[in-house]
């Protein structure tokens, strides 16, 4: 039964990232890219790691992935122009490909050669796969942990001061001077005398 | 996950077992969904002084089973300029999404399809799957209007789900679980033991922060729903409908149901995060009442919660205006995220330093 499952949707993971680079339209592209995140997700909850699945759920698809697709449908992509192209690029893809393929198969063998170190438990000790990963993470290397969050705040605050302008003739709308406005200060009543005028 | 497949008859039976519970949830899902649609448009109507549907059968109570066979039975128009397999897909996809999500839902103890220990979790991920069903749509409809509500749809669903993200996290924090049973046991015995309300005394200072993270998951549920006042994708003044301009007959039908099942499942959701789930306000001693009669009762008073919650969307629906496009950014990201943010630093540095103090 596993088995049939691990089958099933290792292949539509496989065929869908084919599809990613198989599609003409980008937009198709990227939602056969968001079919195969969804089906690891699925993959990783047969091995038992549910949490890291959902993650994966939250994260790459319902986030990252809503942004590509947000930008890819924005784009004014000229499909001539795009298969044009494909000629001048294939050497170098090929080459990167071809590279990529190496790796794999030199870490392939390499791991194959290796005893396996113990069988891989999600769940070490009876604790769900969320309390052994916080465990890991918040309390082995909190400091690495926090690190990387360091890191990412300093990216963050790279981007803001990258596109940060100051406009100074903008008027913005201030809530809370808006909610604080009482009838006096905008409305004054004269009982104006006739004929006289203010 | 695995208890799904210890039912009796081996691995086939046990999954055709399921596959029955899962059909017979959707039926009654599905039949509780056209009444509450009626109640919807009775609330609102009420409010406006009219009297509402009430035509078809008693007081127009079967006036949403005739909404169905209306929609079933019209022509589906897909215009010509549409991403065909795209058009068809989000509806489909919008309304199995909505499904998915509740088969984590626990609507009695024990009355739960899958009982995931990463529940939460699980919903959180299914409602963040829902703005495709929109995006597509609009995208796909190939045309001017569709496309801006999608967008700002989906601009809108992603600002709202991080602090919903961060509510439900205070709330995993008080319960040292993501299992939405667990959850919900978690605040049996009393009123003041909601999170909403949690007047315990060893939480009683933490009841401020909680109330304030349930006004604002009750605030950007209305948001990731699109109701009223924050229905911008499709608001009509601007917009016709959004994303659903192209839509006709039955893929629209299925948008809509889509849409009021994600509802009814944030009403859900408020009720198992704040509301105590099944418990009842003051603890009724069960004594030796049959285990049936509990689980009923349990059922109803979930059941109760929920269309509570469901009356007062309708009430907002009714009362509020819409908001502007930039208030509503305003809102999500300069109000609620600092807020549900400093809850989330709140609640766990009270956790940490009763947990070291054993108060």
């Amino acid at each position: 039964m596993l088995l049939i499952a691990f089958y099933i949707l290792s292949s539509v993971v496989v065929l869908s990232a084919l599809f990613v680079i198989a599609a003409r339209n980008p937009v198709h592209s990227v939602l056969w890219l968001i079919c195969a995140f969804f089906t690891s997700a699925g993959l990783l909850v047969l091995i038992g790691a549910e949490f890291l699945a959902m993650l994966l759920v939250v994260v790459y698809v319902g986030a990252v992935a809503v942004l590509f697709l947000f930008v890819v449908m924005m784009l004014d992509v000229d499909f001539v122009e795009l298969k044009q192209g494909f000629l001048s690029y294939l050497p170098a893809g090929a080459l990167l490909g071809l590279a990529l393929l190496a790796e794999i198969a030199v870490v392939a063998v390499a791991a194959s050669s290796r005893a396996p170190s113990g069988t891989f438990d999600p769940k070490p000790g009876a604790q769900t796969n969320a309390e052994a990963l916080s465990k890991v993470i918040y309390t082995d290397n909190l400091l690495l942990f926090q690190m990387a969050g360091v890191v990412l705040l300093i990216a963050m605050i790279g981007a803001i001061v990258l596109t940060l302008r100051s406009r100074p003739h903008v008027r913005r709308q201030s809530a809370a001077q808006q909610t604080t406005r009482r009838r006096e200060d905008a409305v004054e009543l004269i009982d104006v005398k006739p004929g006289q005028g203010l | 996950m695995e208890r799904m497949f210890e039912w009796g008859g081996g691995v086939w039976g046990g999954v055709g077992l399921a596959a029955l519970q899962v059909l017979a949830f959707m039926v009654v899902l599905l039949i509780s969904l056209a009444f509450l649609l009626l109640m919807d448009r009775k609330v609102w109507a009420a409010v406006q002084l009219r009297k509402g549907p009430n035509v078809v059968g008693p007081f127009g109570l079967l006036q949403s089973f005739a909404d169905f066979f209306k929609f079933v039975f019209k022509e589906i128009v897909i215009p010509a300029g549409a991403n065909k397999t795209v058009f068809i897909l989000a509806p489909i996809l919008t309304l199995t999404l909505a499904f998915v999500g509740w088969a984590v839902v626990p609507v009695a103890p024990g009355w739960v399809i899958a009982d995931l220990n990463v529940g939460v979790l699980y919903l959180f991920a299914i409602s963040s799957l829902g703005v495709y069903g929109i995006i597509m749509g609009g995208w796909a409809s190939n045309s001017k209007y569709p496309f801006l509500g999608a967008l700002r749809s989906a601009a809108q669903m992603v600002s709202y789900e991080v602090s919903i993200g961060f509510v439900i996290i205070t709330v995993l924090l008080l319960v040292g679980s993501m299992n939405l049973t667990d959850i919900v046991d978690s605040q049996a015995g009393g009123i003041w033991n909601w999170h909403a309300f949690l007047l315990r005394p060893d939480r009683i200072l933490l009841f401020p922060v909680m109330f304030t993270m349930f006004v604002i998951f009750f605030i950007s549920a209305l948001a990731e729903t699109n109701r009223p006042p924050f229905d911008l994708p499709e608001a009509e003044s601007e917009l016709v409908a959004g994303y659903q301009v192209e839509y006709s007959s039955t893929p629209y039908l299925l948008f809509m149901i889509g849409e009021y099942l994600n509802i009814v499942m944030m009403c859900a959701m408020l009720t198992i995060l704040f509301f105590g789930g099944w418990h009842s306000p003051i603890p009724i001693p069960v004594g030796d009442m049959p285990d049936w009669l509990i689980s009923l009762g349990s059922f109803l008073m979930f059941a109760v919660k929920v269309i509570f919650f469901f009356f007062l969307f309708a009430m907002v629906k009714a009362i509020v205006p819409r908001y502007r496009y930039d208030q509503l950014m305003r809102l999500g990201w300069k109000i609620f995220l600092p807020t549900s943010l400093a809850a989330v630093i709140l609640v766990s540095g009270y956790r940490v330093f009763t947990h070291q103090f054993g108060i």
